[in-house]
């Protein structure tokens, strides 16, 4: 139990009377690499809004690390070591590449809300940024404004943010979507490596990216976890294969 | 062609030692000025210039930097301006003793305290909602300036005595000078502190709230404080110029606070460019250059002020600062010297059209003069008398002509502009 990373228990959520979420219960281990999928409008990134604060849940509890985060702030959860990306690019236009990587540094290097700091005095701040711009391998274009940066790249920092404040969880929606095959390979390398030691949950349609990277799989048909386990074991399940992978697969 | 990277890019230092040069020549610049502006008109004008300098700043920690729209920035500049008046009356009747050079602190404390109070409410919202909150409160406390006489001093408002505290050091605030000379130190001071500000975690925060409120929360920031914050903090400094506005003048009525003053300091912004921070600088020099200028000149000086702001809107809604930004990188390459000639032309065959366009709004407004002695009048030499018909047809002509020679010599602005800007992406300038 204290070695879940991140417990769902009974969490559902309706809008008005439609419900997008009904009793959906998971348990996600530290350092495990979780992949959550299912067809369209099944929920999925309903299921990160909940978990992230972004929405508040209609019923159910949600923890982190075993401790209650239902329905805090998105601010809130995010200081107690949760962060998460979004499926639609989320960044800070107007900012530099570099400037939105830090922007997402600054919490978690204590520095709050001073006003009394020179931001460019902060070493520590400095460092972590520089190495999470090369993590991603955006070291010569740090001082592009990000709404100039392709596609891909745009990706790329949208995770750099997303890790920049060294969560211990990581919810990453549809890293990869939109993406060419190249683009996705060095995506899934890039998530790998900067997902090391973390707790990553996943939101993702390419079953390829999806078998290389997740320990376990998780299925959620019209709000409602139908299978979740090992990779092989979500293959070979035939409810799964009916539901999802069947139709997608061919 | 994006301005806004500007704000504090790369990294350097407040102080850093070109930073500091440049602050010590800004110093220089203000020391100085007074020599090359003797006439007392020059020298209100200047220090009306350092007031209006401070508070379009400050405005801009909302509006460029926050992403706040507020209709209501006057209220901290004016609540500043009266409360250094009454500090300053406490001090003449010997009730309180603080010295005049630092009674702006008292409007800044004054600012802030309502910024807090205030800001407490409005910050909850962003965008449209901020925007008529803000009116909102502009409203109330321009309606509890007229109601509560005992404080703010009804229509007659507040007067005071800057000479009151006596002299400190053989100053005592008499002439205008010296006056003068406390404005500028305070507007180099507000300036250089909220420079300073941009480059702290808060003032880069405030940045990404701007840019995008839900990712700030996502990476463990309330947009609501940064916001609020930033508020306070730049009502505080609207509160210090509203209370040198206080020492010069010596009179602090309702209207300080009210609607109008609200306006104008958007204005000055907008026409700055509040993508820059330098941007409101040159807003409030200019609009308080032309509200005291031309309204010598012409009594329509309101309608030619309002067509100004119009015209940077619709032509450069970057505002004057990013017009001078865009072209850095050309200077930077020396490709500017192929856009001089149709600059030159454009700037000619613009002057015709202004000459016809300032003479037409004259005819108009000479026509409607009470008084037919009065209406002929004066352009350029040319002289102009709405009573008769030749002079209209000579207006309109040269309003057309100015026109077509205007349209005419923008096509040569816009065809330097396309042999410029390929090469200044081949050489990664843009």
């Amino acid at each position: 139990m204290s070695n879940a990373a991140l417990t769902l228990k009974d969490v559902h959520k309706s809008f008005g009377r439609t419900a997008i979420i009904s009793g959906v219960s998971l348990e996600i281990g530290r350092g495990e690499r979780h992949a959550i999928i299912g067809p369209n409008g099944a929920g999925k990134s309903t299921l990160f809004n909940l978990i992230s604060g972004r929405f508040p849940v209609s019923s159910g509890r949600i923890e982190l690390k075993g401790e209650d985060i239902t329905n805090l702030e998105p601010h809130v959860i995010n200081r107690k070591g949760l962060s998460r990306s979004f499926q639609i690019t989320n960044i800070f236009p107007r900012l530099s590449v570099y400037e939105n990587v830090r922007c997402a540094v600054l919490w978690a290097a204590g520095s709050r809300y001073s006003f009394w700091q020179r931001i460019g005095a902060l070493g520590a701040v400095r460092q972590r940024a520089d190495e999470i711009v090369e993590q991603i391998g955006m070291t010569k274009r740090r001082h592009k404004l990000a709404s100039v940066l392709t596609y891909a790249e745009q990706r790329a920092l949208e995770i750099g943010i997303t890790i920049a404040g060294g969560a211990e969880v990581i919810l990453l929606d549809e890293p990869t979507a939109g993406m060419s095959r190249s683009e996705t390979d060095d995506a899934v390398e890039l998530i790998r490596k900067v997902t090391q030691d973390k707790t990553l949950v996943m939101v993702e349609h390419d079953m390829s990216v999806v078998f290389n990277l997740a320990d376990r799989i998780s299925v959620l048909v019209y709000g409602e976890v139908i299978a979740s386990g090992p990779p092989e074991e979500i293959r070979s399940n035939k409810a799964v294969q009916e539901a999802y992978l069947g139709t997608e697969q061919h | 062609m994006q301005q806004s990277i500007a704000l504090g890019e790369p990294v350097a230092g407040v102080l850093g030692r070109r930073r500091l040069l440049f602050w010590f020549a800004v110093a220089a610049l203000f020391a100085l000025l007074p020599a090359a502006f003797r006439q007392s008109f020059a020298l209100s004008m200047l220090s009306q210039m350092g007031i209006a300098i401070i508070f379009a700043l400050s405005y801009n920690m909302l509006l460029g930097q926050t992403g706040l729209l507020s209709f209501g920035h006057a209220v901290y500049f004016g609540l500043g301006a009266f409360f250094t008046a009454h500090a300053i009356n406490w001090v003449g009747a010997g009730r309180i003793w603080f010295p005049i050079t630092f009674m702006p602190l008292i409007g800044g404390l004054a600012g802030l305290f309502f910024g807090l109070l205030f800001g407490f409410v409005t910050t909850r919202r962003a965008g449209t909602p901020f925007a008529m909150i803000s009116l909102g409160i502009a409203e109330m406390v321009a309606a509890s300036a007229l109601m509560f006489t005992a404080f703010f001093g009804g229509e007659g408002g507040i007067a005071t005595n800057r000479t009151a505290g006596g002299a400190l050091l053989g100053v005592d605030y008499g002439p205008q000078i010296q006056v003068y000379y406390l404005i500028a130190g305070w507007c180099l001071v507000c300036t250089i502190a909220m420079f300073a500000l941009t480059q702290t975690p808060l003032g880069r925060m405030a940045n990404a709230v701007r840019d995008n409120p839900e990712r700030a929360m996502f990476v463990g920031y309330n947009p609501t404080r940064v916001r609020w914050l930033m508020l306070s903090l730049s009502a505080g400094f609207a509160g210090v110029a509203g209370g040198l506005s206080a020492i010069n003048y010596e009179i602090v009525t309702a209207e300080t606070l009210g609607v109008m003053a609200s306006g104008s300091v958007v204005l000055m912004a907008f026409i700055g460019g509040i993508g820059h921070f330098w941007g409101p600088v040159v807003g409030a020099i200019l609009v308080t250059f032309l509200q005291s200028a031309l309204s010598t000149y012409t009594q329509a000086w309101l309608l030619y002020f309002g067509l100004f702001f119009l015209v940077i809107i619709m032509f450069s809604p970057g505002g004057i600062a990013n017009l001078i930004t865009m072209h850095k990188p050309a200077w930077q390459t020396g490709l500017f010297r192929r856009l001089i000639p149709s600059y030159v032309l454009a700037a000619a065959t613009g002057a015709v059209m202004m000459t016809g366009f300032v003479a037409l709004i004259e005819m108009i407004y000479h026509y409607e003069a009470k008084e037919a002695s009065t209406r002929a009048f004066g352009i350029l030499g040319l002289r102009l008398d709405p009573e008769t018909l030749g002079s209209w047809l000579l207006t309109l002509a040269l309003l057309a002509a100015g026109v077509a020679l205007f349209w005419w010599a923008s096509r040569f602005v816009r065809r330097a502009w396309d042999t410029v800007t390929p090469e200044l992406q081949a050489r990664g300038a843009v």
